[in-house]
């Protein structure tokens, strides 16, 4: 029997390949007939994830963002849900407690970068093109100018000295857009020391929101680097969106309720919505706020600061285990 | 459309390997699609189909392996299979379930020439 092709085998040939089959190697056989061979192939096992290079540039992202101390958010909802409007009215409420600075992802246009910005807080706007998501290559791009600009900031005559916050000359300024995208040969990130670099360290100990590309599905497999998505379902849209897309809401591990100042209005059973969200996240957190009111602001504040303190005390354990070490090497 | 970027990720892997490994040809990637993984299989094979175009993974069949899912019923504190996010526990009905397996989105192997 032919062990290549099988042929002689009476359970036929091996793959289907028969006598007469197209094939790129021609031979002679010792049982009296020739015929033509598949090319020799082999095997090859990967066993790779189909995302490890995004979570390799997420991975990166999260380490650049917890030397620093930095809480990342992942905004991610439907369009029109009021993500940028929560984000407007959170930069108001926080002042100068808190660094922070965003990243805008829409397929095109600068208009929701520019309304952060006209709050004097920084922020990057990525154009995906025919982009539905986020990638984590991205987002390290845009966090590198973040850092950088924030650095040029900090050199500016007449600056506070703070690196970020609200700083009024940014609304003035050009927005850049990067205008990245995804694909297969971008090269891997490269992280060097910003121009203009003052040894000071941006948005230390602060808040990074990403608001993500208005879209319940896509986003949902990216990992960026934060460390939670928050989903954000307006009142306007249907207590049913967890049913709907669920993966979304499985992939969060917050729920913002937004609008809620329209609720006489629409048909919207917020307890339903919520066993709708717990069906496929049992742990998923809620909370139900109005940005355009400010009702139930408090709720989202007090959440942010919980989830900041989390990493704060984090980068303190890790700054008071090197300096245990220190202690130890100088005896 | 996101299966795009997945599809994107799969040639980058093939490629890769490509380098690694010495071929100039993929017959055959198999991939494992986990039952609760975010992608639509077929969606993923359109989208491999037109990425995979001039380059070495160009006319390779996808085999899609599906995983089933896995969870784990923290009230009943019990494996559970789970076919969809939405499922509840087949043995108590509730929604306390942990997803366990079933989500993988793998390049698995290649038959390569």
């Amino acid at each position: 029997m032919c062990t290549t092709c099988g042929c002689g085998n009476p359970d036929g040939p091996p793959g289907g390949l028969h006598h007469g089959d197209a094939g790129r190697d021609h031979h002679s056989h010792d049982h009296g007939h020739t015929h033509e061979h598949e090319a020799e192939t082999r095997r090859i096992a990967v066993e790779q994830a189909i995302l490890a290079k995004n979570d390799a540039y997420a991975a990166n992202n999260r380490a650049l963002l917890g030397e620093r101390a930095i809480l990342a958010l992942n905004l991610v909802s439907s369009p029109g849900s009021g993500k940028t409007t929560l984000l407007v009215r959170t930069i108001a409420a926080l002042g100068d407690a808190v660094a922070i600075a965003v990243i805008e992802g829409d397929q095109q246009t600068s208009q929701d970068a520019d309304r952060i910005r006209a709050t004097g807080v920084p922020a990057v706007q990525i154009n995906t093109g025919k982009g539905c998501h986020l990638d984590a290559h991205m987002v390290g791009h845009a966090i590198e100018q973040l850092f950088s600009e924030a650095a040029t900031d900090a050199d500016l005559p007449g600056s506070s000295g703070r690196v970020l916050g609200r700083a009024p000359q940014r609304t003035t300024r050009t927005p850049a857009s990067p205008g990245l995208r995804a694909g297969p040969n971008l090269p891997a990130p490269t992280r060097p020391p910003p121009p203009g670099w003052s040894g000071a360290v941006p948005l230390e100990n602060g808040i990074l929101f990403v608001e993500n590309v208005g879209n319940l599905v896509c986003p949902a497999p990216f990992d960026l680097g934060e460390a939670h998505k928050v989903v954000i379902l307006s009142v306007t849209e249907g207590e049913d969106k967890p049913l709907k897309y669920p993966d979304m809401f499985a992939a969060a591990d917050l729920m913002v309720v937004n609008k809620v100042d329209l609720l006489p209005y629409v048909e919207f059973d917020v307890a339903r919505c919520v066993a709708y969200a717990r069906r496929c996240n049992h742990a998923i957190e809620v909370l139900q706020l109005s940005a355009t009111t400010g009702a139930g602001m408090d709720g989202w504040l007090a959440w942010l600061a919980r989830e900041r303190r989390t990493v704060l005390a984090a980068h303190k354990a890790a700054l008071q285990d090197k300096l245990s070490t220190l202690d130890a090497e100088l005896g | 459309m996101h299966e795009m970027s997945l599809a994107q990720g799969v040639v980058r892997i093939v490629a890769e390997q490509a380098v690694a490994q010495h071929f100039t040809a993929v017959k055959t990637v198999w991939l494992e699609l986990g039952a609760l993984s975010h992608v639509e299989p077929e969606a993923l094979a359109f989208c491999f189909d037109v990425v995979a175009r001039d380059t070495v993974a160009e006319g390779a069949r996808l085999e899609i392996l599906r995983t089933p899912g896995q969870g784990w019923c923290m009230a009943c504190a019990q494996a559970i299979p789970v076919a969809t996010r939405l499922d509840p526990c087949p043995r108590c009905g509730g929604y306390q379930v942990q997803v366990t397996a079933g989500d993988a989105m793998r390049v698995k192997e290649l038959e390569v020439v």
